[in-house]
């Protein structure tokens, strides 16, 4: 590496950058969605499992609180929207622990936008529409794909995600090259489903298509509502581009009661498996009791989207200064 | 033996995998954003030397493997046994045709290699990038011919076949690159 104390990333990087923060605050300045910003440093942060969060501790005698570094602006952004602001979008930073790579920095930029009374088709569209502006750079005419996970998932593998079959599961994994997966994934099909779906679907996605895979099996709703109509399935959908997940959107769980439950699943799961442990977001469970207008919402990775728009491998090259030299 | 967890994973580090000792080339961490993250892993067997990939989930362990690389001399071969002695100690291991492999054309005794140890066995024998060995056997050269266009065959005094310009004769040392087989200069005695 030339000397640590010099960017990264390009500086016609730095412009492209820029230019896609320009781009992104003037088309929702065109939607009348509004701009706001919430505090990165938390008393309170997601349960999730799968997310590791940093904490600190506030120097306030005599309590001392533990703080936690935000993995995303989503429950704040709820208790706005529970308070009346209609529409609203942030561009911010999120933290999360532990995770470095290729397509991975622990501190990263987001884009999430809320829009009261959209349905997730309605997002979808608007999703599609943002990115064709923002990625024109890279691709002239981005093909758009809608497809349910279900879809995608049979016609890459010829497997069932809805209904667990471990025994095809094995039986696919071991032709396709994983016979690792086997023993890793177990009798746990979320596992399986996370594992076949990022090592087999998402190489096989097609180049320069962007992908809105929708109606994610309800075992992987997360903070989606579950389809009223199927209960197969959740109202969430993700977001790829040249098989890399740019980002996850939801049709917003407002049910309080059913908010806690999941929060005090993913906190059992978290003390069953020696997580560090996490109280749940009472003030976020204040506000659907008050009531969380019916809203889609979305969170994009937008360093990833500079991956994209600027042709690059590692995210290192649209980062001023990545963890290695931060 | 050390235990490594998938976020210490890099490029040369040694760990076990299927009993055989291997080495990291490559870690790909593989994270959906509401999922069980992994860790895709390029491994090179140092047995084989095979390349294999393989996943893991992220915080999983494994166990490292004792694979260290030492300069040896290599002394002598005493027909099923290459010998290697480390300089500063005297201390001496034995290699069989296994671990020596591709090395066994390149070793004269004397020459400094690189012994690849596993347990504390040897495991692969790495030569010099650049020997030195005696021609023993090439067809006579042509007088006048500098340019070494086209070139033919000299078998060297290890065994090795190695194309050499044609003015190079018989009896001259030549200075090879191991890592490619390809003839570099004549060395003035």
């Amino acid at each position: 590496m030339a000397n640590r104390w010099q960017p990264a990333c390009d500086i016609p990087h730095l412009r492209l950058r820029a230019r896609m923060l320009a781009d992104i605050r003037r088309f929702f300045a065109d939607r009348d969605v509004l701009e706001v910003e919430t505090p990165l440093l938390c008393r309170a942060t997601g349960t999730d499992p799968q997310l590791d969060f940093f904490s600190t501790t506030f120097h306030s005698i005599p309590k001392n609180p533990t703080l936690f570094l935000q993995t995303s602006p989503e429950f704040a952004m709820k208790r706005l929207l529970a308070a009346g602001s209609g529409s609203i979008y942030q561009i911010c930073k999120a933290f999360r622990n532990g995770e470095s790579g290729r397509s991975h920095n622990p501190e990263f930029t987001i884009l999430e936008w809320y829009r009261v009374g959209f349905s997730l088709k309605q997002l979808m569209d608007e999703v599609s529409e943002l990115l064709q502006g923002l990625l024109a750079p890279a691709f002239e005419d981005l093909n758009v794909r809608q497809v349910s996970y279900q879809h995608i998932f049979q016609e890459i593998t010829g497997l069932e995600p809805l209904v667990f079959d471990e025994q095809a599961y094995r039986r696919y994994v071991q032709i396709a090259g994983f016979p690792e997966a086997v023993d890793l994934c177990g009798d746990e099909h979320g596992l399986w489903l996370d594992f076949i779906f990022s090592h087999c679907v998402q190489p096989a996605m097609a180049a320069g298509t962007l992908y809105l895979v929708h109606d994610y099996p309800a075992i992987q709703s997360s903070l989606a509502r579950i389809h009223p109509g199927d209960a197969r399935v959740a109202e969430r959908f993700e977001v790829f581009v040249n098989g890399m997940e740019l980002g996850n959107g939801f049709f917003e769980l407002s049910d309080a009661v059913e908010q806690e439950t999941r929060f005090d699943r993913e906190i059992a799961h978290r003390q069953a498996h020696a997580l560090a442990s996490v109280e749940k977001d009472h003030l976020l469970l204040e506000a659907l009791r008050a009531g969380l207008p019916d809203c889609s919402g979305i969170a994009l990775g937008l360093d990833r989207l500079l991956m994209i728009a600027g042709n690059c491998r590692s995210i290192d090259e649209v980062l001023a200064f990545p963890l290695s030299n931060a | 033996m050390a235990i490594y967890s998938t976020n210490e994973f890099k490029g040369g580090l040694k760990i076990m995998l299927d009993n055989d000792p291997c080495s990291i080339i490559e870690n790909e961490f593989v994270k959906p954003g509401k999922g069980q993250a992994f860790n895709r892993v390029k491994i090179r067997n140092l047995k084989t030397g095979r390349v294999i990939e393989r996943t893991f989930k992220s915080g999983d362990t494994v166990e490292g493997a004792d694979v260290v690389d030492r300069d040896m001399q290599y002394l002598y071969n005493d027909g099923e046994f290459w010998h290697f002695m480390v300089p500063d100690t005297f201390e001496q291991y034995q290699a069989d045709k296994n671990a020596v492999g591709e090395a066994l054309k390149w070793l004269k005794e004397q020459d400094m290699c690189i012994l690849t140890l596993w347990n504390d066995s040897p495991l692969s024998v790495t030569p010099p990038n650049f020997v030195e060995l005696a021609i023993t056997e090439t067809d006579p050269g042509l007088k006048g011919d500098t340019s070494g266009g086209g070139g033919k065959p000299a078998t060297l005094e290890t065994g090795a076949v190695v194309r050499v310009p044609l003015f190079v004769q018989i009896g001259e040392v030549i200075k090879v690159d191991t890592r490619t087989g390809e003839y570099v200069s004549r060395v003035k005695e």
